[in-house]
């Protein structure tokens, strides 16, 4: 086991315990409010806004958008600098921080609404990070 | 219903010292501006009795001074905790839950002696959500919205750079800022980069110091030395711990219902307004207020700072003080926004707008998290 220091992990609570579930298994999982079709995020066990407990749980597609960024030039334990802090637009509407790999970090690279697909990153047998990449094709 | 001119500020005070304080911890800096505005407001401290603060817990400011109040706020939202503070303060004096209420600011930010800040979460959202990608304290948390802003507006980076051009122009008058030298877009531009596209100057400055204000009933503030300011408006709200759940990049929703509650509560137009304070723990914040209270249509106040109208001269005066990027910023930069405001009404501050009457001054908690906002007048 390497000492070097890590990039923070996540530790699921009873309400999140789903998103790093299906994570694990390579499934990016959504809740959906059955009332008007919209998807949500961050995960909790009801619509935000209306407290609506009719929902499910979908599988999304996988594939968004780059929607804003910036690049990190003083990186915490755990990080190589430069790299990018990015949020992406998934095509069901919600939006996530994540990093962008497989691309340079650099603006010229990183363009605004560029399509993007999700990769997950093994951190341990539970946690599975979402991160993304440009899109193949 | 808190009417206009009902409460004022009749104490105000900065810290002895501003910027680097080594020989006080965070709570003796709370008490030092807190002695500070007792004195100003010619009061004893046996006088008090509501206490606001943020950064310690109430208790811990109370037990400090020796007071055992009938008040207490420990709203704790970020740096515009202060202007939530002002905003209770008012109501509890008008509904008569206290008389004279002392609302403190004291953050070690630099020299951190004895300074609280709670460890990240793990367990909560922005733990699970956003931690694990690296962003690494404000510059790499709250800059993530502004490349979108900038697109979607097509503006481009020499627009960020221009607020803290004008800032310094506006530091450059007041004895007390950090950071006075002026300086240029190529300037700041080509100060180290921190978190693309933001560069060193477009970031607030890390400091210590404090600051405290003392507010009662308006009938019982023409008994006090100074020049009562009255509290004409106030508006707060929260939208989101986590940058990323913004539900508009280009817009803060929580902006957007405190600004204009204020301005509606105290019944003013944006023509009304002499001086504006809109907190800039960096360069993008001064864009996004001037937006979201009205002052500019989305996407055109880039152009309204660089067209000077915001600058020494220009018809809204904005940040003069030099705000946080120039003036001092502890971490909870609110508190001194207001002391602005306050010496503006006055009549003090060190780049006075002669006979400016009425004074906006907009906050932020967090990175977008929350706002407060209160309008303040000297008629």
């Amino acid at each position: 086991m390497s000492d070097a220091p890590k990039r923070p992990r996540p530790q699921p609570t009873p309400e999140t315990k789903f998103f790093w579930e299906g994570c694990a298994r390579g499934e990016l999982l959504l809740q959906k409010d059955n009332v008007t079709g919209k998807c949500y995020f961050p995960p909790r066990p009801f619509v935000p806004g209306t407290g609506s407990t009719d929902i499910s749980i979908v599988k999304a597609s996988g594939k968004g958008r780059l929607y804003s960024y910036v690049i990190n030039h003083r990186p915490p334990p755990g990080f190589t600098a430069p790299y990018a802090i990015a949020v992406v637009e998934l095509d069901e509407g919600v939006r996530m921080m994540t990093n962008i790999v497989d691309c340079p970090q650099t603006p010229e690279a990183l363009v605004l609404d560029m399509p993007v697909e999700v990769t997950f990153e093994k951190i341990d047998d539970e946690i599975s990070l979402p991160l993304f990449r440009p899109a193949k094709g | 219903m808190l009417k206009p001119r009902e409460i004022a500020v009749v104490g105000a005070a900065e810290t002895t010292s501003l910027g680097k304080i080594p020989g006080m911890s965070n709570i003796q800096l709370h008490a030092d501006c807190a002695l500070n505005a007792i004195r100003d407001a010619g009061l004893k401290v046996s006088d008090i009795d509501g206490i606001a603060c943020a950064g310690e817990s109430p208790t811990n400011v109370a037990h400090y001074l020796g007071i055992v109040p009938k008040y207490v706020d420990g709203t704790g939202v970020g740096g515009c905790s202060f202007m939530i503070h002002v905003r209770h303060a008012a109501a509890a004096i008008s509904a008569g839950l206290c008389k004279t209420v002392l609302i403190t600011h004291g953050e070690s930010g630099n020299s951190r002696i004895g300074l609280n800040r709670p460890a990240p979460n793990p367990q909560a959202l922005a733990g699970q959500f956003e931690a694990p990608y690296g962003p690494f304290g404000p510059p790499t948390m709250f800059t993530i919205p502004v490349l979108r802003y900038l697109k979607t507006y097509g503006l481009t980076e020499e627009h960020l750079a221009m607020v803290a051009v004008i800032q310094r122009e506006w530091s450059s008058k007041n004895t007390r800022a950090s950071m006075r030298d002026l300086t240029t877009v190529e300037g700041v531009l080509g100060s180290r980069m921190i978190a693309y596209p933001f560069r060193l100057l477009m970031c607030c400055l890390v400091t210590d110091g404090g600051g405290a204000l003392i507010l009662t009933s308006a009938d019982r503030a023409k008994d006090f030395p100074n020049k009562p300011v009255y509290i004409l408006g106030t508006g707060e709200s929260v939208e989101t711990p986590m940058i990323s759940q913004m539900r508009d990049f280009t817009s803060s929703a929580a902006f957007k219902v405190a600004g204009p509650t204020a301005m509606n509560a105290a019944g003013i137009k944006h023509s009304d307004v002499d001086h504006l304070m809109i907190y800039d723990a960096f360069a993008h914040l001064p864009l996004y207020g001037l937006e979201d209270l009205g002052f500019c249509k989305p996407g055109e106040a880039a152009h309204y700072i660089w067209e000077r109208n915001t600058a020494p001269g220009g018809k809204l005066p904005l940040n003069t003080n030099g705000g946080g990027l120039s003036y001092t910023h502890t971490g909870m930069y609110g508190m001194f926004a207001l002391q602005e405001s306050v010496r503006q009404m006055r009549g003090t501050a060190d780049a006075q707008i002669k006979g400016a009457k009425v004074s906006v001054c907009h906050g932020v908690g967090g990175m977008f998290a929350a706002s407060g906002t209160i309008v303040f007048g000297n008629e």
